[in-house]
């Protein structure tokens, strides 16, 4: 296992480009799913706006 | 055929049908990337000039293939935005180009990471290295002006133009290293010749190139929601897609 880990002395190359790839990933798929979440919400308190200035008119 | 293509071209039914598919893609997506993980980090042996410095070419080789194409993809909506004046493909060209910029600065960066042990310098001005900086910056530059103008149609077609001018760094990229004079190698993998590696090295890099192209299909179609729900608050879709939802 810590011969797996040590990499053959690349180590610190090896993994850091791993780990950079897990956080691009992750950024890249979170991002979008929070975004979306945010602009439902404030699609639906629009139309929800819209739909009581209608009534009042 | 046009009926068929303009019903494709909604966003009410581009928004349902990519919901229906995202959990497959994402299923589909996690094995393969596992596999590729255990592939390239344990199957593999380490290479008789690298050692283990070369596992990193299953991030840095997936990554740097779908920088390209991605860019590549981006011009044909490009072209069909500016044609056709479609505007989901206005939405899926900009929706791409965060992607895009993701691969091209992981290629980078794992590309430095990799020539600091073998070619002694985390960096070169050589012809590879350059053009694929600029690469970078033309994705971030359609990012840019996207946000720039205010009416979105408006910067649909001026960022519109700008990939399609940036069309001409793609080649430039690709055949660079037989061009110039290069400290970057060669292709290892072509699809006209042998590849100059053996199956157990190949078989990971094919099994992450194709995670990473999922990975590419999975967030253009997460990000692509995000905007159309931005782009049409007030659409009947839309209405009709929240009215589901409350009820869930």
């Amino acid at each position: 296992m810590s011969e797996f880990l040590y990499m053959g002395g690349y180590a610190f190359h090896v993994w850091t480009s791993y780990a950079l790839a897990f956080v691009v990933l992750f950024i890249n798929i979170v991002g979008p799913i929070v975004r979306h979440k945010k602009m439902l919400q404030s699609a639906s308190d629009f139309q929800q706006l819209n739909e009581v200035m209608s009534d009042d008119a | 055929m046009m009926k068929w293509i303009h019903t494709m071209a909604s966003s009410a039914w581009f928004y349902r049908f990519s919901g229906k598919c995202l959990p497959w893609l994402i299923a589909v997506f996690t094995v393969l990337f596992l596999v590729g993980l255990y592939g390239g980090l344990v199957t593999a042996p380490a290479d008789y000039q690298q050692g283990d410095a070369f596992r990193i070419i299953y991030i840095h080789v997936p990554a740097a293939w779908m920088s390209l194409f991605v860019y590549i993809v981006m011009a044909v909506y490009a072209f069909i935005a500016l044609v056709w004046r479609i505007k989901l493909a206005e939405v899926l060209l900009i929706s791409s180009a965060p992607i895009g910029a993701a691969f091209t600065f992981l290629a980078l960066v794992t590309g430095s990471l990799w020539g600091k042990p073998m070619w002694g310098t985390w960096w070169s001005w050589d012809a590879r290295l350059t053009s694929e900086l600029l690469l970078l910056f033309l994705y971030w530059g359609v990012i840019g002006l996207y946000a720039a103008i205010e009416d979105k149609r408006t910067a649909s077609r001026a960022v519109s133009i700008l990939t399609l001018i940036g069309v001409v760094n793609i080649p430039i990229i690709h055949y660079s290293v037989e061009w110039w004079n290069t400290l970057h190698q060669g292709s290892s993998v072509t699809l006209t010749d042998k590849p100059s590696m053996p199956i157990e090295m190949l078989m990971p890099l094919l099994v992450m190139a194709t995670a990473f192209k999922l990975f590419y299909a999975i967030s253009l179609l997460l990000r692509t929601r995000a905007e159309l729900v931005e782009r049409e608050p007030n659409s009947k879709w839309l209405k009709q897609v929240i009215k589901e939802n409350d009820h869930e």
